[in-house]
């Protein structure tokens, strides 16, 4: 058994998790719920493992270092962070049906982490830019940040389409959105949610502008992906401002909150492969 | 309010706050996708003529986040940010220092959460035997006596209402930071071939030379590789030299600069050149000589007169890992021997016996920075991480209990507070407290 093996292991388990947490809102029952976290638990085990195993093997190859360099391995990173997060608001708020809109964004990372084509999945060793004790503390903490967001975006999706349906039916009891929590609890949680990324991103914008500082003597050059996680924060920040100080919620907030991951994802994903800059190794 | 002027008003909204933000992402997304930093002749190539006119008419190029307009709306933002914190904080001081004894019984009335029970006994008893189970809790009060009753007061995480204000404080000194380091500071490069030394480095952009006020000189540059062939390490040894005299020597490598008088220098690049560096010493006499050789010609040491070249080499693009060397002393036939990049060989002739090595020669392209901004910039940041904890992650949460006394020698008891923030997880708390006090 190799890393490969297990977090391949790791997609289908997901899409199994997707599929039962979808079968859980449909069906509404108690013991499905229960099927479906243990399952999520245990495939959340084995991506651990899985993402242990390859650092363990990055040592047995004699490269040695964190798997958290590339597009494959920060891609793998996301999906287990986001589920991790998922994990930690159904045990905290003691809500399963969440499920059906974070795991999801696990599976499809996952998905493309296996499947997409020009994405290496070899475990190479690191080129002297990455060779630094701030690579760890910066990529974890931005995938804290991003997985935070991304959950929050799954939140804010789950509020428009229950209020969609609580505006449409006066009785939404009996409906099958009716299983959802109260539109209340989702909006108090997405914002939870948000903060909690917004203050991962920051320290991750924070501890890159450390490192680039030590490698390049500049800490903020401009380059598109500084910029455009200075956007998502800006983004976020505007979120946060008009709740605290003028009020908004409801579904003002979850279109902010789908906004702001839709500008993660840009952050993430298209500054590496539609724009050039400094953070070209994350591409491959 | 004594400053109700428009002007002040304006720059104390926060829908001002909303605004620039907002202009500032959607404005920062040009600068991603027109790339920054090229010549007006790039520009021109790439979008034609009229566009890269237009684009440099608007400072959209060559630098967009430095121009004029970009730095106008960071500036609005700060005048804004302290304008905004300015207008607000004295309230929040007011809050945070308040007489919270003083609050009327009537207005304890009509607040949520709320817990109401009796207990015998004379008021004042009560009052103290209910402080001394709050405060065992770690909830000491402050109590004081009214028309119809004893208030007890306790709060917590009063100052935690300034978390904001210290994110507030945290951008402006970055601001500040970045503001100093740009004005005192400068960003250069040097292009340093081996065993050279200067004492100028040239600004980016402009390219005006800088004088460091030292001379720095490159040792020796060297990359390693790995078995697949990806770069593992470029390392240059440096020395500092004050008045020709070394004062500092260092390896550097990405991510491990030096720093000099406040100049830091970075290994950022490399060039490869097609001289190579030869060192030969006679064993019997001892006498060493470094020279610089070009690729495939014969050269006569100065001091020696021994012959030598470099007829061969084999390597990776233009980086040579082992060379064929020619070598002779004019005693007997010449050597020919191929020897490892940086590696040192015996080589024995008839007369004397010689070590040679052999180098391919380097200029290594050092980064150039000084920013004496860059400490307030760390302090911003640290004060930013702090603040967004306090602001976000605690609360100020305030407890007021009203002791009336009851005909029949009992007390009523009225149990009431406040967060400013997490009501619901301030609800779980109340509900805790309240439990077990009234075990008490």
């Amino acid at each position: 058994m190799n890393s490969s093996q297990l977090i391949g292991i790791t997609t289908f388990t997901y899409l199994f998790s997707t599929i039962l947490y979808a079968a859980l809102f449909i069906f509404k029952s108690n013991r499905l719920g229960f099927i479906a976290t243990i399952f999520t638990i245990a495939a959340f085990l084995i991506q651990t493992a899985g993402i242990g195993l390859r650092w363990v093997e990055s040592y047995q190859l004699g490269i040695g270092r964190a798997p958290l360099t590339n597009m494959y391995e920060s891609v793998v990173f996301f999906a287990w962070t986001i589920i991790l997060i998922y994990l930690i608001i159904e045990w905290k708020f003691k809500t399963k049906i969440i499920g059906t809109f974070a795991v999801p964004f696990a599976f499809l990372a996952m998905a493309y982490a296996s499947f997409a084509t020009g994405i290496t999945k070899e475990i190479v060793p690191l080129i002297p830019a990455l060779q630094s004790n701030w690579l760890i503390a910066h990529v974890v903490t931005c995938f804290i940040g991003y997985a935070a967001f991304a959950v929050a975006a799954g939140l804010g999706f789950m509020y428009l389409i229950k209020n969609t349906s609580d505006t449409r039916q006066s009785t939404n009891n009996s409906s099958l959105l009716g299983t959802l929590p109260a539109l209340k609890v989702l909006d108090d949680i997405t914002h939870k949610t948000m903060v909690f990324g917004f203050l991962w991103l920051s320290v991750g914008i924070i501890t890159g502008a450390i490192w680039a500082n030590s490698a390049w003597g500049t800490y903020w050059s401009w380059d598109p992906k500084e910029t455009w996680s200075l956007i998502t924060w800006f983004l976020y920040a505007i979120t946060l401002h008009a709740r605290y100080t003028r009020g908004w919620g409801g579904t003002r907030i979850a279109w902010l909150s789908i906004f702001g991951f839709i500008s993660v994802i840009f952050t993430y994903y298209g500054v590496n492969f539609l724009l050039s800059g400094l953070h070209s190794y994350g591409s491959g | 309010m004594k400053h109700k002027n428009p002007i002040w008003s304006f720059f104390a909204s926060v829908k001002l706050a909303l605004f620039t933000l907002f202009f500032l992402s959607t404005t920062s997304i040009i600068g991603t996708i027109i790339p920054q930093k090229e010549s007006p002749h790039w520009y021109v190539e790439r979008y034609g003529e009229k566009i890269a006119n237009l684009f440099a008419n608007l400072s959209f190029t060559p630098d967009m986040y430095s121009s004029g307009w970009f730095i106008s709306l960071l500036g609005l933002l700060c005048i804004n940010l302290i304008v905004c914190s300015l207008e607000r904080f004295p309230g929040v001081w007011q809050q945070i220092k308040a007489d919270n004894l003083a609050t009327p019984p009537a207005r304890l009335e009509k607040m949520t959460p709320q817990h109401r029970w009796q207990l015998d006994g004379q008021d004042n008893d009560v009052a103290n035997l209910l402080a001394t189970s709050l405060g065992s809790i770690g909830w000491p009060t402050e109590k004081r006596n009214h028309e119809h009753g004893i208030l007890l007061f306790a709060q917590k995480g009063a100052m935690t209402r300034i978390g904001v204000y210290i994110v507030h404080a945290s951008i402006l000194i970055i601001f500040a930071g970045a503001t100093l380091g740009s004005i005192l500071g400068f960003k250069a490069s040097i292009m340093l071939p081996e065993t050279n030394s200067t004492d100028v480095a040239y600004t980016f952009g402009t390219h005006t030379p800088v004088n460091l006020g030292f001379e720095i000189r490159c040792d020796n540059f060297n990359i390693e590789f790995y078995d697949n062939g990806m770069p593992k390490s470029y390392r240059s040894q440096l020395s500092i030299l004050e008045d020709g005299k070394i004062v500092l020597k260092k390896a550097i490598v990405v991510n491990d600069p030096l720093t000099y008088k406040g100049i830091t220098f970075y290994q950022s690049s490399y060039e490869p050149f097609s001289d190579f560096l030869v060192t030969i010493t006679n064993k019997n006499s001892g006498l060493s000589e470094t020279e610089i050789i070009p690729y495939q010609q014969q050269q006569t040491l100065q001091k020696s007169g021994l012959q030598v070249g470099v007829i061969s080499a084999d390597g990776r693009g233009q980086s040579a890992s082992k060379m064929k060397i020619w070598f002779t002393d004019n005693n007997g036939e010449p050597s020919l021997f191929w020897l490892d990049n940086g590696a040192q060989a015996t080589v024995e002739r008839s007369k004397n016996n010689y070590t040679v090595s052999v180098k391919q020669m380097y200029a290594t392209g050092l980064q150039v920075a000084k920013d004496p901004g860059v400490w307030l910039v760390y302090i911003g940041c640290g004060l930013m991480i702090f603040g967004l904890v306090i602001a976000f992650f605690t609360s100020h949460q305030r407890i007021w209990l009203f002791i009336q006394r009851e005909p029949g020698g009992k007390c009523s008891i009225l149990m009431t507070g406040t967060a400013n923030k997490n009501k619901t997880g301030f609800a779980k708390t109340f509900q805790q407290l309240s439990e077990s006090i009234h075990k008490a």
